[in-house]
């Protein structure tokens, strides 16, 4: 039983300049020594570390779930990261090598990045990442189908890819960069949340702009508003566009100052990224040792 | 009728950049006659920390231009200085020089870019070397630039110093952070506007003004830094820095020279901030007719 689409005719308009401002006061926060610390090892802890390329092969898949487990051994304390993130034809692989280190595997599906075919080829997409063993699914809503107003399809294609999952997780990809207005952001995260989402998510990365603060703040309020009225709980997912440590703590003063500690956690939140992890181990480097530290000493992939 | 005079804002110099220090500090530069000449940014180890980032960003693209090409822009250089030579006269001048030593300090600026002009695709043939060795290989070793280098300038002049010490690091395919003189700072701004407009990559030159004695540590510890040149005489300091510069195994240099002197301009400079890379390459031996490369 599935709820109703949200109604398209009465969504609410979103104060864009309101929501620059709001966005420009979370970075005011100063956090500063164990709390930056904190926050950091949180937020490496949220990462789904990417590799989505056309050139990616079986070794740097697993190479990628190595770094995943091991992200910096020769520094202290160090979490692991949520999930890696693949296409589905590198899922078996990386189940594989990830055992049982509880790291989650996630696939893009759906005719990522463009989502640009018929509904039997991504419910196969979306079925082949699953059987394979996908414990996370993210799906890219047709953008084109959205901005034409064929609300309903988009709505209903979320729901029949959630109901191809089965246990596996859903994040829906919104792909932000291309909706050119908050106010498409903000419906299209309602249509997401009400066919279905578990997660959502701003944007393939292969898109510019990625996921910026203002988008993110749209989404984590679709999301509040939705929990409020429900108390449900949707996840969020940046991705794209996120690399360096000071940006992953304004994200997580955003997201505590938006949502609350219910959602500080890798069930709820996730960063999508793949250069965000050294960032932060930089800063960790630099904290243990004394010294800034270098890129030399942490793996490229 | 009268109009409000326009002062300069002396900001530092980052990624081709002009920022206001991220600390938001400043110090008070004075004249001899206790008149304020500029408030100068304070830098602060952050301020350092982003410049490194510019600057190891801009070596990939600034080491690999063609040796021709670097010693075309640094030619260029001088002919931007050469544009603002009054400007560097006055500057030097409200900093406690006589006319005369202002005029030849810049004159001997300008011509120490077009003498590190000319070595930059000539170095490389003066320390490359073919070694005989005892197998059908053909060996050589060449010069390459080290990476990022942290200059600490000499604290006495406010162009000529800054100018010495930069050259031969660029000239070698290296990139920098440069702090500038405490006491006599305004020509290293300028000269950074010199550099911004000479075709010279962003992230190459990079120029902080402030208090060695807040940032040498920094300057010497970081990792993702691998030599320092230091230009000045404070022994304490000089201890500290080559101490912290093994962490990563940096090279550290203390050039002490009098940059006035000609003397003072050598290509050694250059090799300094060189790694030599030395190549087996294996060739065919061809009967008794010798080797065949």
């Amino acid at each position: 039983m599935l709820p109703l689409p949200p109604n398209v005719h009465h969504a609410s308009p979103i104060d864009q300049v309101g929501v620059e401002e709001r966005v420009a006061r979370f970075n005011t926060r100063s956090i500063k020594k164990e709390s930056k610390m904190q926050g950091l090892k949180m937020a490496l802890n949220m990462i789904d570390l990417t590799t989505l390329e056309g050139k990616d092969t079986v070794g740097k898949v697993q190479q990628l779930c190595y770094k995943a487990q091991h992200l910096a051994d020769h520094l202290l304390d160090v979490p692991k990261v949520a999930a890696i993130c693949v296409y589905p034809n590198h899922v078996k692989t990386a189940k594989k090598h990830l055992g049982n280190s509880g790291i989650k595997v996630a696939s893009v599906a759906t005719a990522f990045p463009s989502g640009n075919s018929n509904r039997r080829i991504k419910l196969l997409d979306t079925k082949m990442a699953v059987d394979h063993g996908a414990d996370e699914v993210d799906m890219v809503i047709s953008r084109g189908e959205f901005l034409q107003g064929n609300y309903n399809f988009v709505y209903d294609e979320i729901a029949a890819i959630k109901e191809a999952c089965g246990m596996a997780r859903l994040k829906v990809i919104l792909e932000t960069g291309e909706l050119s207005t908050l106010d498409h952001v903000r419906l299209a995260s309602d249509i997401a949340i009400a066919a279905g989402a578990d997660f959502i998510k701003t944007s393939t990365g292969k898109i510019q702009p990625a996921a910026t603060m203002p988008v993110t703040l749209v989404m984590l309020q679709a999301i509040k508003d939705h929990f409020d009225r429900t108390g449900i709980m949707i996840g969020m997912k940046p991705a794209g566009g996120i690399s360096t440590a000071k940006i992953a703590l304004q994200y997580l003063v955003m997201l505590y100052e938006t949502l609350g500690t219910a959602w500080m956690n890798n069930h709820w939140f996730r960063f999508g990224a793949s250069s965000l992890a050294n960032d932060i181990l930089m800063q960790i480097g630099k904290e243990q040792t004394g010294a800034y530290y270098s890129s030399d000493y942490l793996s490229k992939d | 009728m009268a109009r409000l005079s326009i002062q300069k804002t002396y900001k530092i110099f980052i990624g081709g950049q002009f920022p206001r220090t991220e600390s938001g500090r400043f110090y008070p530069v004075y004249n001899s006659g206790k008149e304020l000449l500029a408030n100068m940014c304070l830098s602060s180890r952050k301020d350092f920390r982003n410049a490194v980032v510019a600057a190891r960003k801009a070596f990939g693209g600034w080491s690999s231009k063609s040796a021709f090409n670097r010693g075309q822009i640094l030619y260029r250089i001088a002919e931007m200085m050469e544009g603002r030579k009054h400007q560097f006269i006055a500057e030097i001048m409200s900093q406690g020089s006589t006319q005369k030593q202002a005029e030849q300090e810049v004159q001997t600026a300008i011509d120490r870019c077009v003498y590190y002009c000319g070595w930059c695709d000539k170095y490389q043939q003066l320390f490359s070397a073919v070694n005989p060795v005892a197998s059908a290989h053909f060996n050589f070793s060449v010069p390459e630039p080290t990476g990022v280098v942290s200059i600490i300038a000499p604290e006495n002049t406010s162009l000529l110093g800054l100018v010495s010490v930069i050259l031969p690091v660029i000239a070698g395919g290296n990139v920098c952070v440069v702090l500038a003189s405490e006491s006599k700072p305004l020509c290293s701004i300028t000269l950074a506007e010199v550099l911004a407009t000479s075709d010279l990559p962003g992230g190459v030159v990079n120029v902080l003004t402030g208090q060695l004695k807040e940032l040498h540590t920094h300057m010497a510890s970081h990792m993702d830094v691998n030599a320092v040149v230091y230009a000045r005489e404070n022994r304490t300091e000089i201890k500290a820095m080559a101490e912290l510069c093994s962490l990563n195994v940096k090279r550290f240099f203390h050039w002490n020279h009098d940059w006035k002197l000609s003397s003072s301009e050598n290509p050694y400079l250059i090799l300094d901030l060189q790694e030599i890379k030395t190549t087996w390459h294996p060739i065919e031996k061809i009967g008794a007719s010798g080797s065949g490369y």
